[in-house]
């Protein structure tokens, strides 16, 4: 059996049917991330031993006739910015090259629960900033379409693992599109889900009021499983909705007819490549093939979204990555005879890499006093206006759409050094983070032989809908594409 | 929106980061472009718009006040890089 080209929900059942062991079906992870790493290097650090031991642990579990969760013995791979008990957890910085968790985030606990085992920890850019994976203090990773070409980001190594088949499916994080952006670029689909819907207990904090973790997967039924595991109130989270628990998968029917979707006019047309519009719009199309009514809806303060966001995300990092001052935790720098004010700026100019320290510098500046009201003040006023216009269009639309990127994976190092422009491949994805509600990127056909995003976001804890709308899509594209790399 | 080599200076060393003069002058060129991307929130009308800054609503959250189990000290200051008798240490503050 082609176990790496299974879905992770028909790993779930070939291990339950017993027709393949949890030690099969991690070993076959493992023995692909060895094959190709050396090109992809979605992993920070790969968990051989440990993932090796827990899956045995399972089958031993299995064989005594206990339960070791619903899925139990399907591999996962983990963005290396949520908290694993006793496993390295880096951020993707030389400021936790060596950290290692005493506790385990909410999710990473749930996954477990829930039975998996956890193959390593995902590549990403440092401390989440970034869009695509170039700012890693542990090398880029590669797009596996194109070597040649960035995963997106920042959860670039999540998505790189998922479509290399170097894990079925994956956990990322999302600020401004982490999750959506590289899930796009790299063929796959991702989902951030409401504010609130998933725990941030053990999540680093990158922009508080923006972080959200959400899944990765090959398809739809994967993702909306994967979402069913970690979604759910958790004390630990003082900002997690207390709502009822969503067999999110189960309600996946295709069933469509009647639902009505907006495509919305500030992030569907202008900045957008025509080859990237092409398959958006086709995939409209198809959406109206399902008997869905389709219309156009322009959403104007769109146009300050990336304007706002590139204020409120710095300034909270700002404010967040303070904590990393090499005393309690991390990467210290120290010499000889220094007070501690030496020693804090030392370990924080060596310990960051460069678009950390500009985008602390960015949010510092911002709210600085005389720039505070400016800035700050207003970018939040902005924000209501973002998530009072989206209230609007969901009394009108259930769903509304765009490309979830502006063009498809750009060249290894054609952005890195021009800020804004690397910024700007967020425009589509931001917006959605500012209103915290939820949105799905799926594939949605290849431009110029890369893979094409198609952005679906809906009302807050609306996740049922756009999950159904995404899985009717996706069987009407019949987009099964792979890429290239390591198959002969 | 134009950041002076003076203004780069003061928020670094209001961010505590000491920077080479290389990675300054880099700074303030990236940051005067995203500076004049961001401004343009300053074009929005927001006459009467409450700020937001937070989207959930809710208000608030209280639990019990109850012992639970914790890490010790030693666990603590594990990760430290320079840590004694379940504290951490740091060079002379005076």
């Amino acid at each position: 059996m082609d176990i790496i080209n299974l879905d992770a929900l028909a790993i779930a059942e070939s291990i339950r049917e017993g027709e393949i062991s949890a030690v099969d079906a991690t070993t076959a992870f493992l023995e692909r991330i060895r094959e190709v790493e050396a090109i992809v290097n979605a992993y920070i650090n790969v968990s051989y031993e440990e993932a090796a031991r827990r899956a045995e642990m399972i089958d031993a579990m299995l064989a005594e006739g206990r339960d070791p969760g619903p899925l139990a013995g399907v591999p996962i791979a983990v963005k290396d910015l949520l908290s694993t008990r006793g496993f390295t957890t880096t951020c993707g910085s030389r400021m936790l090259e060596n950290f290692v968790p005493v506790y385990d985030a909410t999710v990473v606990g749930r996954v477990g629960e829930a039975g998996m085992v956890m193959l390593g920890k995902a590549n990403m850019d440092e401390f989440a900033m970034g869009s695509s994976t170039e700012t890693s203090y542990f090398g880029p990773t590669r797009n596996p379409w194109n070597p040649d070409t960035v995963p997106g980001g920042s959860s670039g190594g999540s998505a790189a693992a998922v479509s290399a088949g170097e894990a079925p499916w994956a956990l990322g994080s999302d600020t401004g599109g982490s999750i959506r952006q590289p899930a796009a670029m790299c063929g796959i689909v991702g989902m951030k889900p409401t504010y609130g819907l998933v725990s941030r207990y053990g999540l680093v904090a990158f922009a508080s009021s923006l972080d959200q973790v959400g899944p990765m997967a090959r398809n739809v039924g994967d993702c909306a499983a994967l979402l069913g595991v970690i979604a759910g109130h958790d004390p630990m989270d003082s900002t997690s909705i207390p709502a009822e628990k969503v067999d999110y998968q189960g309600r996946l029917d295709g069933e469509v007819r009647g639902l009505k979707v907006g495509v919305v006019k500030e992030i569907s047309s202008r900045g957008i490549d025509e080859g990237v519009l092409e398959r958006f719009r086709a995939a409209v199309s198809k959406l109206e093939g399902l008997g869905m009514e389709v219309g156009e809806i322009s959403l104007p303060s769109f146009e300050y979204a990336l304007s706002a966001y590139y204020v409120i995300a710095p300034a909270e990092a700002s404010s967040n990555l303070a904590r990393f001052d090499g005393v309690r935790y991390g990467f210290r720098a120290s010499a000889e005879g220094e007070d501690i004010w030496e020693m804090y700026d030392r370990t924080r100019s060596i310990g960051f890499g460069s678009e950390v320290k500009r985008r602390i510098i960015l949010g510092t500046y911002v709210l600085s006093a005389g720039y505070y009201d400016a800035y700050y003040g207003q970018a939040r006023k902005v924000r209501t206006l973002i998530v009072k216009e989206f209230e609007r269009a969901f009394r009108t639309y259930d769903v509304l759409v765009s490309p979830t990127t502006p063009s498809v994976a750009f060249r290894l190092g054609e952005k890195v050094d021009d800020p804004l422009t690397m910024y700007l491949s967020d425009m589509c994805t931001i917006p959605v983070n500012l209103a915290g509600i939820p949105a799905i990127s799926l594939p949605c056909g290849l431009s110029e032989g890369m893979p094409v995003g198609f952005q679906l976001m809906g009302p807050a804890l609306g996740e049922a809908t756009v999950l159904n709308v995404a899985y009717a899509l996706e069987s009407e594209l019949g987009f099964d594409q792979r890429p290239p790399i390591g198959r002969s | 929106m134009a950041i002076s080599m003076e203004e780069v200076e003061h928020v670094a060393k209001l961010a505590r980061l000491a920077l080479s003069g290389e990675e300054k002058e880099a700074m303030r060129c990236q940051l005067s472009d995203v500076l004049e991307h961001a401004h343009r929130v300053s074009e929005v009308d927001t006459e009467g718009v409450l700020p937001t800054s937070h989207v959930v609503p809710l208000v608030n959250v209280f639990r019990e006040d109850v012992v639970r189990p914790s890490i010790t000290p030693f666990e603590a200051t594990g990760n430290a890089s320079w840590a004694e008798e379940g504290a951490f240490r740091v060079p002379r503050i005076l």
